[in-house]
């Protein structure tokens, strides 16, 4: 396959093997197969997100187990669970501390639009102060549709431009 | 020299806070003089939402109150709905109510070890716990269709019967518990690392705890034998046979070995349950409601956290003009500001640890 | 505990007395609730040293606006009581239970938070779980369920 005028793949090169391609294509592809979550888990989603770290459903295998508390190590903010109105600025915060590149996924039907709780104390999804790039439904989702959601935002950073 | 305190805020995003729960600690040094904890950052308006859904639909919020315990909130809603139209439920119902929300119990258990245990710096037990609270996941997902919100009590009875399926898989869950139980007791139980982090923290006075409202295992840990299932029984829980253990000085172990023996004795209801499952005699499983009278009532129930209750006001209408949760997580969080003071900044995961809280209970 | 049993213990204070579901409940003035309160308490037949719940009601349209709910509960006998205070709207105030039971602290204070119901000599009588900045008092009837524009 050819990029950019220069033919990419696996060649040998005096003894040594070479592999050839984009840099754009290996920074995505180092970036969504580390993805590091921040462990931010609210409410009822993040005991399914916990389940989905724990040995049967096993998120290790994506490269995704390391769950940082710090929001300065981590890539990817799994938001699982209702955000309330007293809870908002401190999410808002935690946004801005992560370092560039960072993804935002939506986790149950809370994040997403609000959920079961249309309330005088629930902010109606995650998207009325984040940039959300993947919403997850559920509630709770299941660990198999996080992880589904999961794969869906690796092949999210394939397709789009390198961050 | 002046003597200063700095305010340590812990929270509300915090890997040993389960959830979201600011703490905001004084300390000297690394001796705690003073914690406040601050509330309220997973409150949804559950009760002022419940005044605007009609009786059945509330059933679906109660699973998100304990989020750990879903099978225990809906069947303290159910069995206060029950007492307020006076509905009698059938045998059956009975026993697979308790098989469930006693499965339950060592799921929300099993929860709170492995991540209590994780906190305190013993990762392994984490992985153990949660492969077998995904076998109970699967025999609520089959009976019900929900993992963790299962919804699945009804007034009168339940959604459906218990087929065969549940009482085999219950069965080979129950037989083989016990020795799981033990597992997790020789990583933890006689660990030397685990018991200097445990023993003679947080202890407890039975005046202490009756005076501040603290029910549960916690209240069981400071030597009170108190338990609802016993004292005030309630869905059939006079036919089984089981034990209510008690500790001695209410410290986080005690509190741990609570829990641990709770969960021996809560399989041991389970088998009893599945074994004695009376047959069914054609009755439907759950009753058909449509008119609830006026009047008020109050009905509690034992969960995994302690004294779970419901007061329900109803003025005749299709939704309760009043629901009030009362919550044992929101009541026992309470001391611990007095537990904390004078113990190293470590010992307050710990503290926190034992009390056994789900946020989304404390603040509803 | 019977009826008969609390009328004999604080009959000069009840005002109205309800047995419904096998549920005793007895309605006494606000200036009663702490003579009853330590009556209930200390009393050897009583034993009432658990205070389960405390709580609010808003009766609108009916009057008076508030009710204080307690629930409590024996230990020794495993008996309930329920004892219900009512409150004018424009006059929404009680003693606090914090004397007698260290677990009326945050169940008072919740019961400012979502009724406005103010309690005297409570030690730190602030909102507890709504939101900071939050106008109102939600568990009104009058409160909107989706709040206001000011939430």
């Amino acid at each position: 396959m050819e990029k950019g005028g220069i033919e990419m793949g696996v060649t040998k090169l005096g003894g040594a093997t070479v592999i050839t391609d984009s840099l754009d294509w290996i920074i995505k592809w180092s970036q969504r197969n580390s993805l590091w979550p921040m462990s931010f888990g609210l409410a009822c989603c993040a005991i399914e997100m916990i389940s989905a770290a724990a040995a049967r459903y096993d998120m290790a295998r994506f490269g995704m187990e390391v769950f940082r508390p710090s929001p300065r190590q981590a890539d990817c903010m799994i938001v699982a669970g209702t955000i309330t109105k007293k809870m908002q600025p401190a999410v808002q915060r935690l946004y801005e501390q992560m370092a560039e590149p960072k993804w935002v996924v939506a986790m149950g039907a809370c994040a997403c639009s609000g959920g079961i709780f249309p309330t005088y104390a629930v902010v109606q999804g995650a998207e009325q102060f984040l940039p959300v790039d993947i919403y997850i439904p559920g509630c709770p989702a299941r660990p198999e549709a996080l992880i589904d959601g999961l794969i869906k935002l690796q092949q999210k950073i394939k397709r789009d431009k390198v961050r | 020299m002046t003597e200063e305190t700095i305010t340590l805020n812990l929270g509300p995003q915090h890997p040993s806070t389960h959830g979201v729960l600011r703490v905001l600690l004084e300390l000297d040094g690394e001796i705690i003089v003073d914690a406040k904890p601050d509330i309220g950052f997973l409150h949804r308006g559950l009760e002022k939402l419940s005044e605007h859904r009609t009786y059945q639909q509330i059933l679906v919020l109660t699973d998100r109150i304990d989020y750990l315990a879903a099978m225990s909130n809906n069947f303290a809603y159910v069995l206060a709905v029950e007492k307020l139209l006076e509905l009698e439920v059938p045998k059956r119902a009975q026993y697979i109510r308790v098989a469930l929300v006693e499965l339950q119990r060592i799921a929300s258990h099993l929860f709170w070890l492995g991540t209590h245990a994780h906190d305190l710096g013993a990762m392994t037990p984490l992985f153990y716990t949660l492969r077998e609270r995904e076998d109970i996941m699967d025999i609520f997902e089959a009976i019900s269709g929900g993992r963790l919100t299962p919804s699945f009590m009804r007034f009168g009875g339940l959604a459906a019967d218990a087929d065969s399926t549940f009482v085999k898989n219950t069965k080979k869950f129950t037989d083989t518990f016990a020795e799981k139980v033990d597992d997790y007791e020789n990583l933890l139980t006689e660990n030397p690392m685990w018991l200097s982090r445990t023993r003679t923290v947080g202890m407890m006075s039975k005046e202490f705890c009756i005076n501040t409202g603290i029910s549960g295992p916690m209240a069981r840990a400071a030597g009170i034998e108190w338990d609802l299932r016993k004292s005030n029984p309630y869905s059939s829980y006079e036919d089984f046979d089981f034990a209510i253990p008690t500790g001695l000085q209410g410290d986080v172990f005690d509190c741990y070995m609570m829990r641990i023996r709770e969960m021996r004795e809560s399989a041991k209801i389970v088998s009893q349950a599945v074994d004695g499952l009376p047959e069914s005699d054609g009755s439907p499983i759950k009753a058909k409601v449509n008119k609830f009278p006026a009047g008020e009532v109050y009905h509690s129930i034992e969960s995994p956290r302690g004294e779970l209750g419901f007061y329900i006001v109803s003025d005749g209408g299709k939704s309760p003009a009043r629901l009030r949760v009362r919550p044992p997580s929101f009541v026992n969080l309470q001391g611990m500001g007095e537990l904390v003071k004078g113990r190293l900044l470590s010992d307050v995961v710990a503290i926190i640890g034992m009390i056994d809280i789900v946020l989304a209970e404390v603040d509803r | 505990m019977t009826l008969d049993g609390l009328t004999e213990k604080i009959g000069n204070y009840i005002k109205e007395t309800d047995s419904f579901r096998d549920e005793v409940t007895v309605t006494i003035d606000r200036d009663a609730i702490i003579p009853v309160c330590r009556i209930l308490k200390e009393d050897a037949d009583c034993s009432f040293d658990f205070l389960s719940d405390c709580c609010g009601l808003d009766r609108l349209p009916e009057t008076p606006r508030f009710m204080v709910v307690y629930q409590l509960y024996s230990m020794q006998y495993g008996h309930r009581v329920r004892i219900k205070v009512p409150l004018e709207e424009d006059d929404a105030e009680i003693e606090s239970l914090t004397p007698l039971w260290k677990a009326a602290n945050w169940l008072e204070r919740e019961c400012f938070d979502m009724f406005g119901i103010r309690f005297r000599g409570h030690p730190d009588l602030r909102r507890i779980i709504t939101p900071p900045g939050l106008e109102g008092y939600p568990l009104k009837k009058d409160f909107p369920l989706e709040g206001s524009e000011t939430t």
